[in-house]
């Protein structure tokens, strides 16, 4: 991923909570495909139009307020709106857990300035190529079609990793020398801790 | 050498490698593994050709789904789940453990309950360690030290293929809470009131350390239930430096250290605490005196008011986003802008979860309950103990008998009623005294409204049939 343009889910709510982003029913599934059918079910019933409006449908970015992703740790949501198409999610925070989970599934979390979310969802309620928004890794800023250039903030390790592609099991396993090199400090320093059961 | 924190210090012992980037490879002492976040994850190891790195460092159990109704007949003989998802992952947790070697405690082993109840039971949780868990809620075991911390699925299958994370440094909080607790306030009323002061986002990036004469006066399972908790107010861990309350836990249990090693792990765990002169990045002190016995009235954990209080009113609010939120809110859960707590009518209450389902809290419920009965309002009220060894001791000391008494059901231990994957649910609509961590929509099931609290207010719920003051139902102050 470097650049990532469309249109945007006009959000905005503060404190959304994984269990509105996907119900605890999809939590039963043992794949990590098709949970988009029951993304933000919850916020659909009550009453926040935005996920059912056709114009909206397949948006591959989302505005959203303070604190998106808290509560449950569950990755589901991350595969929930990767199922729906959504690559770059943007608020002034987010959870610790969400961002993680998301970015493991290739979805950019763009932490951005609070200031910027009344004009970005002004943009994203816009009909047309005015409701457009353009995510730019490289650059690390979003922009919107009058030109208006939003900076966002990204570690620079996942940034490496969502420009690049990702398989840091692989990456972690490189490494497996320090690894059992820690195990063998343990083992010898705090042996209470190199065996549990 | 600088002065560090207690995090620091428990950081700078696992890091493995670090990068110019500013992440850094830990390693992982102690991994919980129940049935909801783990089946994608052993896929991917299967898939991958990949063994479990570290089977002695892991433990299964499934906790989510079990239903906590019997779970054998009068002849011994396993009563199927009902629930074909449910069954079929809890049957995919059991192959699973099965093929990668991994400890398992099944359904019916007195050990099962819920991780965060059974990790330090067990004494798996130990000070200084660092723990994951696919699971929010794994900021528990923080109580005894233990650097802990929910993970996502993909987390999971990083751990048990690596022992590993590669991960950033959080910056650090100390919350204190100075002086002595009023009478009738408990553990969950002091991280509600932790909640309502930094909010539900004003943990995020930090982990916190709660320090303070009333933290420190508090047991292991008061610290259990304020740990549990700080993901509520979105910090990534919460930490208790381990002390001689955490060190009289520990000794004895199943996996804890014995003999010479025992003395050498408590003499490195008096080291584990913040230096005198360390600096955190955030520092918040509250006054015990100022925390009161608590309710929520909204749908996340800092929508939170003394039960003397009331709904706040929306006039009162001046920011347009945050009067519509508390509008939403307060509509959800079917109460008007400033009705008075008492005044609130209750028909469920649930007693149990990660946060509220040890032994101390099955006592604390007790005790109100002890001679009295349920209202004639209340349309269900179960007792669910966090793990097997819980529930006998709580029979042991005939706890169940006064739960019973009251009009509550006894129930097999799991995560119950806590966040509707089993088939404890509140019925739409339905209003529950509940004893569990998050009251966000839909949480206890569809349009289910839920009321946080400790277990003593729950109980004292159940029995008036509204949300009641627990003071009024325990003997005066000592």
């Amino acid at each position: 991923m470097t650049v990532v343009e469309g249109r945007a889910y006009p959000l905005g709510l503060a404190n959304v909570d994984t269990d509105q982003i996907i119900g605890s029913d999809w939590l039963k599934t043992i794949s990590k495909v098709g949970l988009g059918a029951g993304a933000f079910d919850a916020l659909r019933e009550s009453g926040v139009t935005v996920f059912g409006d056709p114009r909206w449908k397949g948006a591959p970015l989302l505005v959203a307020g303070a604190n998106f992703g808290c509560g449950s740790s569950r990755e589901h949501a991350a595969w929930a709106i990767a199922d729906i198409g959504i690559r770059v999610v943007i608020a002034p925070s987010f959870s610790d857990i969400f961002s993680s989970n998301a970015f493991k599934n290739g979805i950019l979390t763009a932490f951005v300035d609070e200031a910027a979310i009344a004009p970005l969802m002004a943009v994203a309620q816009n009909d047309g190529a005015a409701g457009t928004l353009k995510a730019d890794l490289i650059e690390q800023v979003i922009e919107t079609p009058d030109g208006q250039r939003w900076p966002f903030r990204i570690d620079s390790f996942r940034r490496a990793c969502l420009i690049d592609g990702l398989d840091e099991i692989a990456l972690t396993r490189g490494e497996d020398d320090a690894i059992s090199a820690h195990e063998a400090r343990v083992a010898t320093a705090e042996p209470w801790l190199a065996g549990a059961v | 050498m600088t002065a560090r924190t207690l995090y620091e210090k428990i950081w700078d012992a696992h890091v493995v490698s670090s990068r110019d980037d500013g992440t850094s490879l830990i390693y992982i002492d102690r991994h919980l593994v129940h049935e909801v976040s783990s089946a994608q994850a052993f896929e991917g190891l299967r898939k991958a050709g990949l063994p479990v790195r570290r089977t002695d460092l892991t433990l299964a159990m499934p906790d989510h789904n079990v239903p906590t109704t019997p779970r054998v007949d009068a002849s011994g003989a396993l009563i199927p789940v009902e629930d074909p998802a449910s069954a079929a992952q809890l049957a995919a947790l059991e192959a699973n453990v099965a093929e990668f070697g991994v400890p398992f405690f099944t359904a019916t082993s007195p050990e099962q309950g819920i991780v965060h109840v059974v990790g330090p039971e067990q004494g798996f949780t130990l000070p200084g360690c660092t723990l994951v868990c696919g699971d929010s809620h794994t900021a528990a075991h923080g109580a005894l030290g233990a650097l802990a911390f929910g993970i996502g699925t993909t987390e999971v299958e990083h751990v048990l293929a690596t022992q590993t994370l590669r991960m950033a440094r959080s910056k650090s909080m100390e919350i204190r809470v100075e002086g002595r607790l009023g009478h009738g306030v408990s553990a969950k009323d002091v991280i509600l009131a932790v909640i309502a002061r930094i909010g539900v986002g004003g943990g995020i990036g930090h982990v916190i350390e709660y320090r303070g004469s009333a933290f420190e006066g508090m047991t292991i399972e008061e610290r259990l239930t304020v740990s549990n908790m700080s993901i509520e107010a979105g910090a990534r861990a919460g930490l208790f430096a381990p002390d001689e309350t955490t060190f009289a836990y520990l000794k004895g249990r199943p996996m804890a250290p014995k003999g010479e090693q025992w003395e050498r792990a408590v003499a490195h765990w008096r080291t584990l605490r913040s230096d005198d002169g360390a600096v955190f990045d955030k520092s918040v002190v509250i006054d015990a005196a100022e925390i009161a016995p608590s309710v929520t009235w909204g749908t996340n954990p800092e929508q939170v008011v003394a039960i003397t209080g009331a709904a706040p009113k929306l006039e009162d609010i001046a920011d347009e986003g945050r009067r519509a939120a508390v509008a939403r809110a307060l509509d959800y859960m079917g109460i008007a802008p400033g009705q008075a707590m008492e005044e609130v009518a209750v028909d469920h209450v649930f007693i149990g979860s990660c946060t509220n389902s040890r032994i101390e809290d099955l006592r604390a419920a007790a005790k109100v309950l002890e001679g009295r009965h349920l209202s004639e309002r209340i349309q269900s009220a179960i007792v669910v103990p966090g793990s097997g060894l819980v529930k006998l001791m709580a029979e042991a000391e005939g706890l169940d008998r006064i739960f019973l008494d009251a009009g509550f059901e006894w129930r097999e231990p799991g995560c119950s009623a806590c966040l509707g994957m089993n088939p404890d649910v509140i019925p739409p609509l339905g209003r529950c005294a509940s004893t569990s961590n998050r009251n966000f929509v839909g949480r206890q099931g569809p349009d289910a409204r839920t009321h946080l609290m400790s277990p003593a207010m729950a109980a004292a719920a159940g029995v008036a049939g509204h949300l009641a003051d627990v003071r009024d139902y325990l003997g005066e102050t000592a």
